[in-house]
C-alpha cells in the first residue's frame, strides 16, 4: 500500500491546480452543479489524497486504508477530480459528471460502483455519525486506520452533527478527524447572516475535541494541521480550515452565488487561465 | 394454535438477538438509553464490548449504525418504533437504504397496545415509513416465539436493512419453533375458502379468534400470518383472492400504508376482490390499558369477525 506519496508544497500546489481545471471543466460539461466549495476545498483534497492518507487507488477496497467520508455530498467534482487524478479511474470519465447512467452522480452514490468512493451522502448532517461508526468499529478491531470526515460550516447547522460530535468524544476516537470548509458563506449568504456559528472554536473544544485551526488555502498550514491533527490522543480532532469560495479563480473568490452556479462552456477558457496565472496559494 | 401463556414480543426479539451474537462476533447492538426497554439488555450483559452506548441521539445512532455495517460489523439499533421509523426517517433513507448496508432496526412499542402512555409512544406509521424506503425489509412477528426467529433470521439472512416491528406487552404466545421463519414467506395458519384473514403481529392471534367466531356462523375463514411486511408474499396473497374472493386485512396500525395497503396494491393489481382494513383509522392513539385501547380502536376479533361479515354481505349483494 503506498501512503504518504509527497509531501513537497510546491508538487501539491500544482496538483490542485490540475483538479480545479478538472472541476471546472466537469461542472460546465455538467450544465449544473456546485463550483464554489469544490474549488474552495481543492487544497485539502490534495493534500490528503497526494500526502496524507494511505491508500492504493489499484486496490481501492483494501481493508488498511485510511477513510474519507465526504458529508457534504454536494462538493462532489472535487472528491471526484482528486480520485481520477490519484488514479482510481480515468480523468476522462470526468465528462460524465452528472449525466445519465454515469458513475458520477449529482451527489455520491455508491450504488454506481465509483472506485474510492466510502460513502453515498448528500443529505447534510449525516456523514459526522457515519464516520464515527467506521472509527468505532477500528477501534474495536484493533486496526490502525484513519477516518477522515469532511463538513461544511453550514452543515454544522444541523443537530445531528453535535449528537455525533457529543459520541465521538464519549469514545475517545482519536483516528477520527473532522475537517470543517469554514468559508463562511452558505446558499442564503454569510453564515454569520443565516444563523451565527460562532464561537466556532469553542464548541468543538466544549464538545471534547482537539481544534486545530488552519489556513485552508495554505498547503503549508494544512500539512502542519494534519500533522497535528495525528498526534492527537484520546480525543477526536477537528481542523477548521479557512477556505475562500472559489478559490484559485480571482473573478469569483468569496462570492456566495457560486455555491451553487457552474461555469458556461465558453468561460472554461477564462477560468483556466485564472487558474494557470495563480502564482502562489 | 394454543396461548401457551402471555409473553412480549421484544423478549423474544431480545432472546434471538443474544442468540445470533454467540454465533457471530461481528454482531454488535447500539444503546439510545432504553436498552431494556427495546429487548437488548441480555446482549447488552452478555456482551458488554459489544454494546455501544450512544445516548438519547436516534439520528446518530443510525448513521453510527450505518458506519459499522460498511465496515463489516452487524449493527442491532433497537428503539421505539415511533424513533427508529420516524425520528431518524432521513438517516434510515440515505446512510442505510440508499447505501443498502446491513443494518437491523428494532421498532419497539408497536400499535396501541403500548397502553398508558400514550399516542406519542405508540408507532402506528412505523410500517408505512418503512415499507416505501427501497432496499429495506420489513418483519412483523406475530408472537414472541416467533419475534426470537425474525431476530436471528434479519440478522444472519437479510444482507441489506431491515425493521422488525414488537410490541411491548405481554401476549399470546402461540407460534411454534417448528413453523420456522422464511423471510418473505406467509404462513397460513387456517385453511378456509369463504374469506381471507391477512394479519401481522398482535393481530393475528386475534384473527385466529376471529376465525372461530366466524365458524361459529358458518363462515369458513382462511388465516395468514403476513410476518414480512416486504418482500410481501405475493402469491399466498393472490391464492387467497382467487379462492375466497374477500379479504379482510388486521394490523396494529394506520389503515393507510401498512399491511392493508401493501395486500391491496397485489390484490388490485392482479386479481381485484373486495376488501376491508382493519386497523387505526387515521387518527391517534391514547392512554387507556391496551386492552381498552384495542376495543375503542377496533383492533380485536370481533372487529375483524365483523368486517368480514360485512365484507361477505358486501360482496354476495355486488
Ligand atoms: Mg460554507
Amino acid at each position: 500500500m503506498h501512503s504518504r506519496q509527497t509531501t513537497n508544497p510546491e508538487e501539491l500546489r500544482e496538483i490542485a491546480i490540475r483538479i480545479r481545471k478538472s472541476v471546472v471543466a466537469s461542472l460546465a460539461e455538467a450544465g449544473s452543479g456546485h463550483l464554489g466549495g469544490s474549488l474552495g476545498l481543492a487544497d485539502i483534497f490534495t493534500a490528503l489524497y497526494f500526502s496524507v492518507l494511505t491508500h492504493d487507488p489499484s486496490h481501492p477496497g483494501s481493508p488498511g486504508r485510511d477513510r474519507v467520508i465526504l458529508s457534504i455530498g454536494h462538493v462532489a467534482p472535487v472528491l471526484y477530480a482528486t480520485l481520477a487524478h490519484s488514479g482510481y479511474f480515468p480523468v476522462e470519465e470526468l465528462a460524465t459528471l452528472r449525466k445519465l447512467g454515469s458513475r458520477l452522480q449529482g451527489h455520491p452514490g455508491r450504488d454506481h460502483g465509483l472506485p474510492g468512493l466510502e460513502l453515498s451522502a448528500g443529505s447534510l448532517g449525516q456523514g459526522l455519525s457515519v464516520a464515527v461508526g467506521m472509527a468505532l468499529a477500528a477501534k474495536m478491531d484493533h486496526k490502525p486506520h484513519r477516518i477522515f470526515s469532511i463538513h461544511g460550516d453550514g452543515e454544522l447547522q444541523e443537530g445531528s452533527i453535535w449528537e455525533a460530535a457529543m459520541s465521538a468524544a464519549h469514545h475517545r476516537l482519536d483516528n477520527l478527524t473532522a475537517i470543517v470548509d469554514r468559508n463562511g458563506l452558505q446558499i442564503d449568504g454569510r453564515t454569520e447572516d443565516v444563523m451565527n456559528l460562532e464561537p466556532l472554536p469553542e464548541k468543538w473544544s466544549a464538545f471534547g475535541w482537539e481544534v486545530i485551526e488552519c489556513d485552508g488555502n495554505n498547503m503549508e498550514a494544512i500539512l502542519n494541521a494534519f500533522a497535528k491533527a495525528e498526534a492527537v490522543k484520546n480525543k477526536p480532532s477537528v481542523i477548521i480550515a479557512r477556505t475562500i469560495m472559489g478559490k484559485g479563480i480571482r473573478s469569483i473568490e468569496g462570492d456566495y452565488r457560486w455555491h451553487g452556479k457552474v461555469p458556461a462552456k465558453e468561460q472554461v477558457g477564462d477560468f483556466t487561465r485564472e487558474l494557470d496565472e495563480t502564482v502562489d496559494n | 394454535m394454543v396461548n401457551r401463556g402471555n409473553r412480549a414480543t421484544k423478549a423474544g426479539f431480545g432472546e434471538g438477538l443474544l442468540e445470533a451474537g454467540l454465533r457471530n462476533t461481528q454482531v454488535v447492538c447500539l444503546g439510545a438509553d432504553i436498552t431494556t426497554s427495546v429487548g437488548c439488555n441480555l446482549f447488552a450483559e452478555a456482551f458488554p464490548n459489544r454494546f455501544i452506548s450512544l445516548g438519547i441521539a436516534e439520528q446518530n445512532c443510525m448513521g453510527v449504525a450505518a458506519g459499522l455495517a460498511l465496515e463489516g460489523k452487524i449493527p442491532v439499533f433497537s428503539t421505539y418504533g415511533v424513533f427508529a421509523a420516524l425520528r431518524t426517517t432521513d438517516q434510515v433513507r440515505v446512510s442505510v437504504c440508499y447505501n443498502n448496508v446491513h443494518v437491523v432496526i428494532g421498532g419497539a412499542h408497536a400499535g396501541v397496545s403500548v397502553g398508558p402512555d400514550g399516542a406519542t409512544h405508540q408507532a402506528l406509521e412505523d410500517i408505512a415509513m418503512m415499507r416505501v424506503l427501497p432496499n429495506m425489509t420489513v418483519l412483523s412477528p406475530c408472537d414472541a416465539t416467533q419475534a426470537r426467529l425474525a431476530a436471528i433470521a434479519a440478522i444472519e439472512q437479510c444482507k441489506g436493512p431491515v425493521y422488525i416491528r414488537f410490541g411491548r406487552e405481554a401476549m399470546p404466545d402461540f407460534s411454534t419453533a417448528d413453523m420456522g421463519f422464511e423471510i418473505g414467506k406467509s404462513q397460513l395458519l387456517r385453511p378456509g375458502n369463504d374469506l381471507a384473514i391477512i394479519a401481522t403481529g398482535h393481530m393475528v392471534w386475534e384473527a385466529m379468534q376471529a376465525a372461530g367466531i366466524l365458524a361459529s356462523g358458518g363462515i369458513d375463514a382462511r388465516v395468514i400470518n403476513m410476518h414480512t411486511i416486504k418482500p410481501v408474499d405475493k402469491d399466498s396473497i393472490l391464492n387467497a383472492a382467487r379462492e375466497t374472493g374477500a379479504i379482510v386485512t388486521a394490523e396494529e396500525h394506520q389503515v393507510t400504508g401498512g399491511l392493508g395497503s401493501a395486500v391491496a396494491e397485489v390484490v388490485v393489481q392482479h386479481h381485484p376482490v373486495p376488501m376491508a382494513f382493519v386497523g387505526m383509522p387515521d387518527r391517534f392513539g391514547e392512554s387507556g390499558d391496551p386492552r381498552q385501547l384495542m376495543e375503542k380502536f377496533g383492533m380485536t376479533a370481533e372487529a375483524i369477525a365483523e368486517a368480514g361479515r360485512k365484507l361477505l354481505a358486501r360482496r354476495f349483494a355486488l
